[in-house]
């Protein structure tokens, strides 16, 4: 189990170099300057505009600020002066705010954290559950619907579904009750973990496309598995259809759908652009796409180390968890990841 | 499944599956049917279940429409509904927000303009960036992918660490990005950089379905047969390895248009994938989502239609790609 972790880490460090690579390549051999976005329309003076450039690194070649990026996600320093310590990384600091980015990124990422677990919430009762129905009355009417209804989910706009939400649940729902009842549509309004009513669109709209991954995912293992020798012992045994499905048949129908409902945890802890703009949601997607818009490179470059970082970690958590669903996956002995 | 299939076939003289009646005819034709039957290709194979598929056949004919609309678009649709991004100073205001009428099929929007005229024209970017996106990506995949896959060795290991770097990047972000250090009169009024951006980013999935059949083809005899023969690699790739390697990439593509439509819309949602410059016809059902949202209280129409435009042509080609899928017998993750 550690010689797979290191190996999965090990793996993991050429694709940060590569990833982070072509980051720099893309934000400081084509042109754009974060400088001018930040002085607006207002002409800056050659000489405010030198000295900026330098405050922020932009005047180095590029290969001194990708080396200097680098160091700055090590968690310790090293100076002659003041010796070894520990400060944690440090990423630098936003140039439209001249803020730190890493005290940004904390005040960001719970609210991303908590629409992500939000969501996945979604996916698992609603996922899971459409998923069992649809295998347990197979044909039926609620088949279906079930299949015909994640087909459709699978082709819908993220963005396009957050604002069709906001309209039925927001205005139109408050004009059919008279201004009494309806969900609010934007914004998150206090703390994180504190106005869970602002929650539950955002929430919905994540977890659409992937709710029906999820049900579909649970439908198709529950069928295959329907069909193995052992469902069949435990049914010839007497046991009835219930506890055939919940002692026997998911215990194997589940462990694709955890692994999917995991990953896809890493992929909305890394912040969901659509969602989180449509809703005016304060995460770390909406703090990045702003990034993007005024260049704000160190923002952007913080944003994705630790996207890539988060999903490092979930993926390796899967696998590793994988390993304890399904007694025969090995990970040591696997050949190529 | 196809195996039996087959079997049927042949035992029936062409007539496929178990609910197609039993026929009476004369036995000369029958045997010319067996004939027939003998002689289809896998294609010709894959195209007869296609046909039998309704689901797949409702999705095809959509997306046929679809082509001859945007194609046959400027003969009629100006002429009818007005240009999609014309604005009449002077009438503008009296056609805002129009219901639906013989006129405007889909209404008016904010600025007066006819929001059928929008849809069309905007189908036809969405098509273009949607086919010529999968174009490159599965150009560049199926390249990449067979090097990797027939070579092996360093050229593999090389081709497969970018591909996963390619794959590590978040895909939004990435794209948001590269279009906006681009030059801004570069992306204006041009398909060109989202279709570029969309594709490039595309292909280490091509690449990487490909390596694998490949892997899974090259083993079997009949490479080695053509080997001994004295067929050189290009020969062998082209003639005997991508033809029994090429359904999943087929399958991929297909859904990958709907997958390339969704993320176009998206980027043209945040303002950064089509940029369209009042004098032409380019418009996307992204952009219209996004000019719409202000006014969806006044008239969701606005907002509507073009989303409804993005599901019923992303789900078509989710359907046809089910069915190319089943048809072709292939093998591959939900």
């Amino acid at each position: 189990m550690g010689r797979y972790i290191a190996r999965r880490i090990a793996q993991f460090i050429p694709v940060f170099l590569g990833v982070t690579l072509i980051l720099f390549f893309i934000t400081t051999v084509l042109p754009g300057d974060p400088v001018a976005v930040r002085a607006g329309t207002k002409p800056l003076s050659p000489a405010v505009y030198k000295s900026l450039r330098h405050a922020y690194g932009l005047d180095k070649p590029w290969y001194v600020q990708y080396v200097d990026y680098l160091g700055s996600l090590s968690p310790v320093r090293y100076s002659p002066k003041s010796g070894l310590r520990f400060p944690g990384p440090d990423l630098g600091v936003s140039i439209s705010y001249g803020r730190p980015v890493i005290a940004m990124f904390e005040e960001t990422f719970p609210y991303t954290a908590e629409l992500a677990f939000a969501a996945i919430a979604v996916e698992i009762v609603i996922g899971i559950g459409v998923g069992i129905v649809a295998a347990v009355k197979q044909f039926s009417i609620w088949d279906t619907f079930a299949t015909l209804s994640t087909s459709i989910l699978v082709a819908l706009p993220v963005f396009w579904l957050g604002v069709m939400l906001q309209y039925l649940f927001g205005i139109l729902l408050q004009q059919w009750t008279g201004g009494i009842f309806y969900l609010p549509i934007a914004g998150a309004s206090g703390p994180p973990f504190a106005d869970w009513q602002y929650l539950i669109l955002p929430a919905v709209t994540l977890a659409s496309v992937s709710t029906a991954y999820a049900a579909r995912i649970m439908r198709s293992q529950l069928l295959e598995v329907g069909g193995q020798d052992y469902v069949r012992t435990a049914q010839a045994k007497g046991l009835s259809p219930s506890a055939v499905l919940w002692g026997h048949e998911m215990k194997n129908a589940l462990i694709p759908v955890v692994t999917f409902i995991g990953l896809d945890l890493g992929a909305m802890l890394s912040g969901a652009i659509l969602t989180e703009t449509v809703f005016n949601w304060p995460g770390i997607g909406n703090m990045i796409y702003q990034a993007i818009g005024r260049r704000d490179y160190p923002v952007i470059f913080g944003g994705v180390s630790l996207i890539l970082f988060i999903v490092l970690v979930v993926n390796l958590l899967v696998d590793i968890s994988y390993a304890f669903l399904d007694p025969r996956i090995r990970l040591g002995s696997k050949v190529e990841g | 499944m196809s195996d039996d299939i087959r079997a049927s076939e042949v035992l029936q003289g062409g007539v496929v599956g178990p609910q197609a009646p039993p026929e009476q005819e004369p036995p000369t034709e029958n045997l010319a049917r067996r004939e027939l039957a003998g002689t289809r290709t896998l294609w010709g194979d894959a195209w007869y279940r296609l046909r039998r598929n309704k689901m797949a056949l409702a999705a095809l004919t959509w997306i046929v429409i679809l082509v001859a609309v945007t194609l046959t678009a400027d003969l009629w649709v100006p002429q009818h509904f007005g240009m999609p991004n014309a604005i009449n100073t002077a009438t503008a205001e009296a056609n805002q927000f129009l219901g639906p009428s013989l006129g405007h099929p889909f209404g008016t929007n904010q600025l007066g303009q006819d929001m059928f005229s929008q849809v069309v024209y905007g189908a036809r970017v969405s098509l273009s960036v949607g086919f010529l996106a999968v174009a490159i990506a599965v150009v560049v995949g199926l390249l990449l992918g067979a090097i990797s896959g027939f070579y092996g060795g360093l050229a593999d290991t090389l081709i497969m660490r970018v591909a996963d770097v390619f794959l590590a990047f978040p895909y939004i972000i990435f794209a948001l990005l590269v279009l906006s250090v681009l030059p801004r009169d570069f992306v204006t009024g041009s398909i060109l950089p989202t279709v570029l951006t969309i594709g490039v980013l595309g292909w280490p999935s091509i690449a990487r379905v490909l390596r694998s059949s490949i892997l899974s083809v090259k083993q079997n005899d009949y490479v080695d047969a053509g080997r001994a023969l004295g067929a050189n690699d290009g020969r062998l790739i082209m003639r005997h390895i991508l033809p029994n390697a090429i359904a999943p990439i087929l399958v991929y593509a297909t859904m990958s248009v709907g997958g390339a439509i969704l993320t176009e819309a998206a980027l043209s949602f945040l303002g950064l994938g089509i940029l369209p410059n009042n004098l032409s016809t380019m418009i996307s059902w992204g952009q219209m989502i996004a000019q719409g949202q202000p006014y969806l209280t006044s008239s969701p129409g606005v907002v509507l239609w073009p989303g409804l435009a993005i599901v019923t042509t992303v789900l078509a080609f989710t359907l046809l790609g089910d069915g190319v899928r089943d048809a072709l017998d292939v093998k591959m993750k939900d």
